[in-house]
Parts: structure tokens; C-alpha cells; sequence
């Protein structure tokens, strides 16, 4: 399919239609379509969406929209995401940066084992988790609080974060971190100022990671909080049911959640596919 | 890289162990107590040994739930890893559309997965869906809620959709570490394309691939939200993949024993296989030096 591109690996992109092209043209179509769905939903009033069947909106409206931006029940859910997400990022960050810098340089006893261990948590289904958190964070009465939820993500961030930043670590040369130790270094001054702004595209990567699996997990947000930590995506599946769906209201939701997640990827286009290989390329 | 040893580096990783010890150590001991004990209420626990393991070992309601479970790790497996490197084979080479579809793909990625369940229950619907919609009008017989085989094929090219980019962005990256210098050999040999993909692309995107699958295997075997949303895990049970059952068992019926065995042997089962995976993949980048 693609001898063009590969035999030629030096040629630029010209302006022909290539076969690939259009691979990854249906491809991204096939990723748009139901994002597109939802954005046309969004833009409709309930009636329209129920009684006719268009591919634009023909009266196209704000009111969904404005319905979730006006009424706290709705966007208190976005803040209180955003907030423990935040907080997650932080506290995962700041433990792993440590941890991955001690993985990446010194062999320690039972290194192996702890790192693997650490994965295992990756591996932890939330859905073996809901029910002990429920109980941990109700007994030490941190239930329904947004530190909670970010305690409870770090779970998998923690040690993705490690995963991450271990191997962006590797690929520093250790003869910086010796020349640092012999001008006269603290360890906190060189981890600092020399060591952390060698790995910022790694850090920025691990928040990426960290702020999007955040974002998107349901099953243990949902479960550790009721009103005043309550997540957007928690209150999206509270308003079905009831008197029917607004199906125009709930599309609206669900595209205000796509935002943040659209605009964080922009910023780190650029190492998104290290990023993704765990900064193992 | 050599590293020395030093096992005063056990300070720099003591935070990640309390804090995973508080998240990970005191919630995991919780379900192994009740894994073994038996309650009549009243918080009044007593001894049960290992008769909830036994008991779950009988049920078939867990054996089918896993092998459904099994089997749609598997499909999305066969689906997403080769379509993942075909996509990335694929790739525009340079210039602003590598941005652009670098940023479109990782969109289904950022999007909350109950949302990714509600985007496809939209869209699958018969009278508000567009591709519902559209398989009526050209004669489908789709009802994602009442027929199982529609259910199926709606959560995995939901899967499909979700999680496909994920590989691609793996297999992309390990194909870019690829100096050009050997695409230039090969042509000097008149290697063919199929040549070129076996003996240069594939070996050296080994490494990434593994992630990629160790990734896709963990998380479709956790999966839970996403056919929640879509199917509520049927119609009956044909969809009610392990973790749905789970919830079902420990947060909705509060079966605490059963669901504590079951939640054991289900991390366990996870912990083997990613095990191997994680085994096969250090071998390998050691191979790679």
C-alpha cells in the first residue's frame, strides 16, 4: 500500500493523492464521525433531535450550552474535576520525580521487585478497588472531598508517572549529574536547576498522562464522592433517566468534556508519541 | 546505562511508597480480610477459610464473565494491534498534517469514558443515531439494546475507536527512531516493501509494541465504563464483562465475601498474564542493549 512513501523515504510530502493518504483520511473520518454526532447534537433543541433526522442543525441554538454554564448543579462538576485532577498531577509528580530519578541512576536492593510492583498497581482494576476506598477514605473521613479522589487516582498515575519519567531519565547522560556533585552541588540544587529543566518535555509528558487519566476514570471518582466533590462525568449520568434524556443538554456535557482534554494535547503535540512510548524510543 | 549502587536511593523512593502503600497496601489488605471471613451483619466477622474461593470457583456466573472477558481481550487485540501499525505505516512523513493527525487522534484518548459510552449510544440509536440511522435506511437489522451480536460489534468498534490511536501513536513513534539509513540500504538491496516491514520496521518497533500491548491488554481486561454506558452489560449478561459483574456484586448487591474472593483471583489473573508480558518485554530491551 505504501511503496510510494517508503522506497522514497527522503521525498517530501508532494501534493498527490497517495494511497495513504486516504488510509489515514478514512481513518481520521472514522475518529470525527461520532465526535461531530455529538457536536451536532449539542447545537440542536431536544425536539429537533427527536423528531427530525438532520446531518447539520437547522436552527442551531446555544441554549443547551447556556443551561449548563448558568446552573451550578452542572459547572460546579467541571470545577471539582478540574480540581482533583490538579491536584493529582502535583501530588503524583512531585513523589515520582524522586523515585523515577532513583530507578534511573542507582541500583538499590530489591529495585526490580519495587518497580514491578509498582506497575502491579497499574494493573489494579478499580472495580477491586471501589469498595475498600469507599471504606479507607469514609473512615478517615475524607470521603466526598476532591483530595480523596486525587489520593485514590494515584493508584495508577503514581506509578505511570515513574514509568514515564524513569525513561526519559535514562536517556540523560550521567556524567552531568557527576560534573554537577563535583562543582559543588547539592543534590536538591542540581535536581532543580540543572537536572529538572533537562527533563521538562519528560515532566510535561507525565502531567499529560497524569491530567488525562485523571480526566477520564469514572468508576472511583464516582464511588468516593456524592454532592461537593461530585464530577461532571458523574452528574452526565445522573440526568438520564428521570423525565426521559435531554439528549441536546447531555451532548452539550459532553463536549465541554472534550475541551480540556483538546486543549492540553495541543501544547504537547509535539512529544505526544514519546510520550505515549514512555519515553522508551 | 551503568548505574552504581547506592541503597541510600531507598529515600528518594520512600513517598511513592507511603503514599502507594495508603492507596494501594491498606485497600488490597481490606478485600483479603473479607475474602476470608463471613459476616451476619452488625459488623460481627468470623473465620471462613477459603469457602468464598471455593465458592466462586463453582459459579459459573465468574467463569462466563471471564470468558467473555477473554474474549474480547483477545478481539480487540487481533483488531487494534495490526490496524495500529498499519495506521502508523501509514503517517504522513513531515510538515503541519503530522501535528494535525498526531492531535485528531489523540482526541478519543482525552475524552472521559463514560462520555466515550454515551458519544456510542448516541450514535448506535435507531432513531437519533447516525449510524444507526443509517443501517436502518439501508436495510440492517441493529438494535444494539436487544440483540447480543449488535451489542458486540457497537462496544468493540467503540473499543476500536477509543483505543486504536493509542497503538498507532506507539507504533508511529517507534518507527520514527528508524535512521533513514537503513530504509537506504534496503533500497540498494531492491528489498521488498513486505522485506522492508519484516526485517526493519517490525523488529524495531518490537519494543513499543510490547507497551502497546501489555497497555491494550490491561486496560480492556479492566474495562468497565464504557459498555456500562452502552449496554448496562447486556442484553441479559452477553455483555457484562468481569468488572461490571464485580461492581455489580460488591457495590450493588454487597456481597462482600464473594466479591472480595472474586476481586482476588481477578487481580491475580491480571498480575499473571501482564507478568509475562512485562517478562518478554524487559528481555527484549535488553537484547536491544
Amino acid at each position: 500500500m505504501t511503496d510510494a512513501s517508503i522506497t522514497a523515504p527522503k521525498a517530501r510530502a508532494l501534493p498527490k493523492v497517495k494511497s495513504s493518504t486516504i488510509v489515514m483520511g478514512l481513518y481520521l473520518l472514522f475518529l470525527m464521525l461520532p465526535i461531530y454526532w455529538l457536536l451536532n447534537m449539542s447545537f440542536k433543541t431536544n425536539t429537533e433531535i427527536v423528531s427530525t433526522f438532520t446531518l447539520w442543525p437547522t436552527n442551531p441554538t446555544l441554549d443547551n450550552y447556556r443551561t449548563i454554564l448558568t446552573d451550578p448543579a452542572w459547572y460546579t462538576g467541571y470545577i471539582n474535576s478540574l480540581i482533583y485532577v490538579v491536584m493529582n498531577t502535583v501530588i503524583s509528580l512531585a513523589v515520582a520525580l524522586p523515585a523515577a530519578y532513583a530507578f534511573s541512576r542507582y541500583h538499590f536492593m530489591g529495585d526490580k521487585h519495587l518497580f514491578f510492583w509498582l506497575l502491579t498497581n497499574r494493573m489494579a482494576p478499580p472495580a477491586v478497588f471501589a469498595l475498600p476506598f469507599f471504606q479507607l477514605y469514609s473512615s478517615v473521613g475524607l470521603f466526598d472531598t476532591h483530595i480523596a479522589v486525587a489520593l485514590a487516582h494515584c493508584l495508577f498515575n503514581v506509578p505511570l508517572a515513574v514509568w514515564i519519567l524513569e525513561g526519559f531519565m535514562r536517556g540523560v547522560p550521567k556524567e552531568i549529574d557527576e560534573t554537577a556533585y563535583i562543582d559543588g552541588y547539592s543534590f536538591g540544587r542540581f535536581f532543580a536547576k540543572i537536572f529538572m529543566p533537562l527533563i521538562a518535555s519528560g515532566i510535561g509528558v507525565a502531567a499529560f498522562f497524569c491530567f488525562m487519566f485523571s480526566w477520564v476514570e469514572l468508576l472511583l471518582s464516582r464511588t468516593l464522592t456524592t454532592v461537593d466533590a461530585k464530577p461532571i462525568a458523574a452528574i452526565m449520568t445522573r440526568t438520564q433517566g428521570a423525565a426521559g434524556i435531554d439528549w441536546g443538554v447531555l451532548a452539550a456535557a459532553g463536549i465541554l468534556t472534550i475541551v480540556p482534554g483538546a486543549l492540553v494535547i495541543y501544547f504537547v503535540r509535539n512529544y505526544i508519541a514519546k510520550g505515549f512510548a514512555l519515553g522508551r524510543v | 546505562m551503568e548505574k552504581t549502587v547506592n541503597q541510600k536511593a531507598w529515600f528518594l523512593v520512600l513517598p511513592v511508597l507511603v503514599l502507594v502503600a495508603f492507596s494501594a497496601v491498606i485497600p488490597l489488605m481490606t478485600v483479603v480480610n473479607y475474602s476470608v471471613q463471613d459476616t451476619f451483619g452488625n459488623n460481627q466477622f468470623f473465620w471462613a477459610g477459603l469457602e468464598w474461593f471455593k465458592e466462586m470457583l463453582r459459579d459459573d456466573r465468574m467463569w462466563d464473565a471471564l470468558g467473555r472477558q477473554l474474549m474480547f481481550s483477545g478481539i480487540i487485540l487481533l483488531i487494534q494491534i495490526p490496524l495500529g501499525v498499519f495506521i502508523a505505516l501509514n503517517m504522513p512523513k513531515s510538515g503541519f498534517w503530522v501535528s494535525f493527525c498526531l492531535v485528531v487522534m489523540s482526541l478519543p484518548l482525552l475524552i472521559p469514558w463514560n462520555v466515550v459510552g454515551t458519544i456510542w449510544q448516541i450514535f448506535g440509536r435507531v432513531d437519533i443515531g447516525l449510524l444507526g440511522h443509517t443501517l436502518a435506511a439501508i436495510g440492517v437489522d441493529y438494535n444494539y439494546t436487544s440483540d447480543p451480536f449488535a451489542a458486540w460489534v457497537t462496544i468493540i468498534v467503540m473499543d476500536v475507536w477509543h483505543w486504536t490511536s493509542l497503538v498507532a501513536l506507539l507504533a508511529y513513534a517507534g518507527l520514527k527512531s528508524i535512521p533513514d539509513a537503513y530504509y537506504q540500504a534496503a533500497k540498494i538491496d531492491q528489498a521488498s516493501r513486505w522485506a522492508v516491514f519484516r526485517y526493519i520496521e517490525l523488529p524495531k518497533m518490537m519494543g513499543v509494541l510490547m507497551i502497546a500491548i501489555l497497555l491494550r491488554f490491561m486496560d480492556s481486561f479492566m474495562i468497565y465504563t464504557e459498555p456500562f454506558v452502552v449496554t448496562g452489560g447486556g442484553p441479559g449478561s452477553t455483555t457484562t464483562m468481569l468488572s461490571i459483574d464485580l461492581v455489580k456484586m460488591a457495590l450493588g448487591q454487597f456481597d462482600l465475601g464473594p466479591a472480595a474472593a472474586f476481586s482476588i483471583m481477578y487481580f491475580l489473573t491480571i498480575l499473571l498474564i501482564s507478568w509475562v508480558f512485562y517478562t518478554v518485554m524487559t528481555n527484549l530491551e535488553k537484547r536491544e542493549g
